[in-house]
């Protein structure tokens, strides 16, 4: 059974064969793309969002997983819908800006939902290979690898925490709060957040230690990566080539 | 399902592709440079160590206490970060952490990666940095030194960034200046308190548990000039551009002109400052208090949108 935050979820569909490195530059550049196409040009967004839904739909799990996930997107489009109502002549509606808030609104949606699709059908050891292979620094890759290695313990100490600070704070007067004011609780918590660090520390100190143990001496050493097969270099080719394609397409008919 | 509960991560399509690009360069610049100070500080201890703590932060940032009508306070962890383990470290640390939350569970988007590793990592540990030590230099390193410098630099740390995501919205033309940057500001002044108080209670718990941390880690080591100098230009320049950028219409403009990227911002591929985002010229300060007011409630809905959609997430996994 999976981690309740393990993003990656296993299957056969092509895109979960499909080579990491791949579906990673594949992933950016669809985002890229995204984000390139000019405000209202609505044919295209509705490509790509077919195009994402496809990819969907390949990998097995639904699309009501991905679109439900997808709309934590959501509130921060909110920041946006003050365009719906500035003018240089005060505030009132403004259609440019409406049609430019649906854009972002959409584009968002779509980014998002390709970023959803690269974490659920990667599992974490290739997204690492995949970012060593675009050149990411070895030291940082291999920080970002420690961390998630130890995400799920430190998760789960913060759930312990948050559930024994509730099972001490009980009362039978639900409308009644237990505990001092703000500024206390802010405190407790403050301790707790202290405590964490502290646990962390002490939990580097042995992973040092058994790092040491087996051989560990401050090199961080990946094997090599097997170059792209011919196949993949053609895909990854082609949907470039479609992508820079439908940018310059939707510049010269919406730009 | 995990969402971070600050509402600082940009999600794609919210920065134009200039924007992104210029913020990725800075961010990566930065993260060199840190991965080159790092190297050299420390010895083969520094991996675990940055590993685990970016575990921690993250799990800390689920860390939340209440604070009335559902809302609750919380921790974003640069200040912390920064003042355990010094500047440059913390940089990787924030960097990890930001990375690991918009690859992973799509929290900040992947082409504004560089923004949002800008805004927390960068940003938040400068200003935390500057501030922190500017109070121990001042303190001579007394308790309330630590505990007030603790708390200023994690206020103005959360502060100052969202005053840099507010800017980032509003020269990419998705939320204009004078609605953004008070609403941004505004709600995350009050966010910066909740994140003070936690980074008061650890480090009053650290001052008794583990004293040592505080008085003799790398926080009191040799000052490095240039995040301290850095923290204090971000701190600067964001604090004076931001009430310009959002009273003078034109003062994002301003800036643009002088950057000389203003003749690229009028091409309609990027459109950095599309004029209309700027309403209210006539009666100005009007605008400013209704947009002032109407921004700040948006922003309060979405923070009561996280923390509702939080609530129910974790009711859902019980």
């Amino acid at each position: 059974m999976p981690h309740r935050l393990e993003p990656y979820r296993e299957g056969n569909s092509p895109i979960h064969s499909l080579d990491s490195r791949v579906r990673v530059v594949m992933v950016l550049v669809f985002i890229l793309v995204c984000a390139l196409v000019p405000v209202g040009a609505w044919a295209v967004y509705i490509l790509l969002l077919a195009l994402i839904l496809s990819a969907e739909l390949l990998t097995d799990l639904g699309i009501a997983y991905f679109i439900k996930r997808s709309l934590m997107v959501l509130p921060f489009v909110l920041a946006a819908l003050p365009l719906v109502f500035s003018t240089p002549h005060g505030i009132q509606f403004n259609p440019a800006g409406l049609e430019r808030f649906i854009s972002i609104a959409l584009k968002s949606w779509i980014s998002v939902q390709a970023a959803i699709l690269l974490a659920v059908t990667t599992p974490f050891d290739q997204l690492l290979l995949a970012l060593r292979a675009l050149h990411l620094p070895r030291l940082l890759v291999a920080v970002i690898g420690l961390m998630w290695r130890y995400l799920f313990v430190m998760v789960d100490e913060v759930t312990h925490m948050m559930l024994a600070r509730a099972a001490r704070s009980g009362s039978d007067n639900p409308a009644r709060r237990t505990g001092g004011t703000v500024v206390w609780r802010a405190r407790v918590t403050g301790g707790m957040a202290g405590g964490l660090l502290l646990r962390s520390l002490d939990h580097s100190d042995r992973v040092y230690h058994a790092m040491l143990s087996r051989g560990y001496d401050g090199e961080v050493r990946t094997l090599p990566q097997p170059s792209l097969t011919t196949a993949n270099r053609w895909l990854l080719a082609g949907f470039i080539l479609f992508a820079i394609f439908l940018v310059a397409l939707s510049i010269l008919f919406w730009g | 399902m995990y969402a971070s509960p600050i509402p600082m991560h940009i999600p794609d399509g919210f920065l134009s592709v200039v924007v992104s690009i210029v913020l990725w360069i800075v961010s990566i610049t930065a993260i060199v440079i840190a991965l080159r100070q790092t190297n050299k500080q420390l010895g083969e201890k520094q991996l675990p160590l940055m590993g685990v703590l970016a575990a921690a932060i993250f799990a800390g940032q689920m860390l939340n206490f209440s604070v009335t009508g559902g809302t609750s306070g919380h921790l974003m962890g640069a200040a912390i970060a920064t003042i355990l383990l010094g500047p440059w470290q913390a940089m990787l640390v924030m960097t990890s952490v930001v990375s690991i939350q918009a690859l992973l569970f799509q929290d900040g988007g992947l082409l504004v990666l560089g923004a949002n590793i800008f805004n927390m990592g960068v940003v938040g540990v400068a200003v935390a940095y500057f501030v922190y030590r500017a109070f121990q230099q001042f303190s001579k390193g007394a308790r309330w030194g630590i505990l007030t410098g603790g708390f200023a630099a994690a206020w103005l740390s959360i502060f100052i960034a969202s005053l840099g995501v507010a800017l980032q919205l509003a020269i990419s033309g998705t939320s204009p200046a004078n609605i953004a940057i008070p609403a941004m500001g505004g709600i995350h002044a009050l966010i910066g308190i909740g994140e003070g108080l936690i980074t008061v209670g650890a480090l009053s718990f650290l001052l008794v548990a583990r004293p040592d941390l505080l008085g003799t880690g790398d926080s009191r080591g040799k000052t490095s000039i240039g995040v301290w100098v850095g923290g204090l230009v971000i701190t600067l320049a964001l604090a004076i551009i931001s009430p310009l950028a959002s009273t003078h219409p034109d003062g994002l403009e301003w800036v643009a002109e002088q950057k000389g990227f203003l003749d690229t911002a009028r091409e309609p591929l990027f459109n950095i400052i599309p004029d209309y985002v700027f309403p209210g010229i006539s009666n100005q300060a009007l605008a400013t208090i209704v947009a002032g007011v109407v921004g700040s409630l948006i922003v309060l809905g979405v923070t009561l949108g996280i923390a509702y959609s939080r609530r129910r997430a974790t009711k859902a996994n019980q």
